[in-house]
């Protein structure tokens, strides 16, 4: 049958043992028994501060961004019928970004701090609304994934408009940052700010996730067996980029990672949208959490950005897929 | 009793007339073909009636209420609508596309309700399928995926039923298989509404047929009343012998 039972558990404890050794690495070398003591409440005062403020912080990052971007990836995928939509591709991640960038550039974020991840989600949101509005007019998900180019393009021009006109070398460095992509230096506050946002639109996604089975017979046959289409797409839209969102304020633009985790785990599911959708979320957590692990570890000058390597993997992954694909689905 | 009920239907896309006054009803116990040349308004009707498109001027009620304001699970569960055979997004297993025909009862793949996986089960005992459960659906040759489709319209255990041209494309052989499959399911009490562009084969086991031309229901009867010479030669500008419900074709009128 498929669907097996071992999967979500499996990539659980994965996730959980991943996260630890994640908290074993980093510039003070410490040996497992003080990390450990330092988890439970014991060690020293500075071992405690290195493991909850330093490492702990930027490995749950790591996960909670690569998960919202997988579980995003699966539901835009299922809406779409296309493995190749991805938050990244199709523009969300970029445009998001840019709006945090944008709130970075003219200080609203001194205002408060919720300003950032808002900023964020309004920009994954405008960019998911509009890709939905598209969505409606063409069937062809080629169209879509140009238009992602087209947004992610427009994007990255304003991006560097913004940074050319950089008044100074830091905040060049600040939303160069952004671009890349990265968890390094997260503390709880940042977490707890992306938080509500990605555990609503997580929330919405996984109540939704019926009707993303439904679409794979297609949106006219999908409404024959009592599917909702304009509520689908709303719903979809919203968690994707409420969850998109949320990942871009936590850790700039990370792509490619929502396509990598559902490619591997469709198979494994009975290529069911609706049941990749969990599995997804948490390998794609797992995948950013080595390969943040990655990044400290690589011996180079400046550490390496999350979302530089993410790219280095994931980019040749999705022309394979795309290379791979027949032409009948479109 | 279920009936699907259309009453002076207009369907205007732009400055095109789709559909024009139509009206039918559809019961339970009937197997109703619909005929008519290509780009008759066949499909247009059929989507109008369901409440999928918007009305430019008439009714569409099932049981009595709009379609148009039906939620989309209440009328799927009231009627069964197949849809022109497109490709599925994903290969999934044979199994789990005939269980989404209970998705308007709430089923989920992967943890189908014993109800649920009941429905299923019988509707792939009917369908001949229980061999290919397991066997990913792009694998399949026209015929079983055309059965496919089927049983899962059937597993929704609808009382009505409505396919657009189930046969498209199908051997004559298996094209007697799907409509024996959709007669079954008429003596078992449903009622099914197919698009059909074989008119021999209408003719031999629908209960009633409705004609299409340019949008309109030029005739709605028996095949004893309503297929003849003159009419084959007015719907489908075709020049044919008529007897005893056989048809003779000689060529275009």
């Amino acid at each position: 049958m498929s669907g097996s039972p071992w999967l979500v558990p499996v990539l659980l404890i994965a996730s959980i043992i991943a996260i630890f050794i994640a908290c074993l690495l980093g510039s003070t070398p410490l040996p497992i028994d003080r990390v450990l003591m330092a988890f439970f409440g014991g060690g020293e005062v500075g071992d405690r501060l290195v493991v909850w403020s330093i490492r702990l912080p930027r490995a749950l990052a790591a996960f909670l961004v690569g998960a919202a971007l997988g579980l995003s990836g699966a539901a835009l995928q299922g809406l779409l019928r296309n493995p190749l939509a991805e938050p990244g591709v199709l523009g969300v991640s970029a445009t998001a970004s840019l709006a945090a960038t944008f709130a970075l550039y003219y200080g609203l974020v001194g205002v408060s701090a919720w300003i950032l991840p808002l900023a964020a989600i309004l920009g994954a949101l405008a960019a998911t609304a509009l890709l939905a509005l598209a969505a409606i007019r063409t069937q062809s998900v080629v169209t879509l994934i140009l238009i992602g180019v087209g947004l992610s393009s427009f994007s990255g021009a304003l991006m560097s408009l913004l940074m050319n006109l950089a008044p100074n070398p830091f905040s060049l460095s600040d939303m160069i940052s952004w671009m890349l992509g990265s968890v390094a230096n997260r503390s709880f506050d940042e977490i707890m700010f992306a938080m509500p946002f990605l555990i609503i639109g997580s929330g919405i996604l996984l109540a939704t996730g019926r009707g993303l089975s439904a679409l794979t017979l297609g949106e006219e046959a999908a409404s024959g067996v009592g599917l909702n289409l304009r509520n689908q797409r709303i719903f979809t839209v919203l968690g994707a980029g409420l969850a998109t969102g949320a990942s871009v304020a936590l850790a700039g633009a990370i792509g490619f990672v929502g396509i990598v985790a559902p490619h591997i785990i469709r198979p494994f599911v009975g290529h069911d949208p609706a049941r990749s959708l969990v599995p997804s979320a948490l390998l794609a957590g797992l995948i950013l959490v080595i390969a943040d692990i990655g990044v400290r570890v690589i011996p180079t000058d400046n550490e390496l950005k999350l979302g530089v390597v993410a790219a280095l993997i994931g980019a040749p992954f999705f022309v394979w897929i795309a290379m791979q694909r027949r032409a009948v689905h479109d | 009793m279920t009936e699907l009920q259309a009453t002076d239907i207009t369907l205007k896309a732009k400055s095109a007339t789709l559909v024009e006054a139509a009206s039918f009803t559809l019961s339970p116990a009937e197997f109703v073909v619909m005929l008519g040349p290509n780009g008759a308004g066949k499909t247009s009707l059929i989507r109008a009636t369901l409440g999928l498109e918007t009305l430019s001027a008439g009714t569409a009620t099932l049981d009595g209420r709009s379609t148009a304001k039906l939620d989309p699970v209440t009328r799927a569960r009231q009627v069964s609508y197949l849809p022109q055979i497109r490709p599925l997004a994903w290969p999934n297993s044979v199994r789990d596309v005939v269980a989404l025909g209970r998705f308007s009862h709430g089923a989920a793949l992967g943890r189908l309700k014993q109800a649920d996986a009941e429905a299923v089960n019988r509707a792939m005992a009917a369908c001949d399928l229980v061999h290919l459960a397991h066997r990913s659906a792009d694998t399949l040759s026209g015929g079983e995926l055309a059965r496919m489709h089927c049983a899962r319209a059937f597993a929704a255990e609808a009382p009505l039923l409505v396919a657009d041209e189930p046969t498209a494309a199908l051997d004559p052989r298996h094209q007697f298989r799907i409509l024996d499959l959709i007669k079954d399911y008429v003596s078992g009490g449903g009622g099914a509404l197919v698009v059909l562009h074989d008119i021999q084969m209408a003719a031999r086991y629908a209960s009633r047929l409705i004609w299409m031309k340019d949008g309109r229901i030029v005739a709605d009867g028996t095949p004893h009343d309503t297929l003849s010479a003159e009419r084959l030669a007015d719907v489908y500008g075709i020049q044919a012998d008529v007897q005893d419900l056989r048809i003779q074709m000689a060529g275009p009128v």
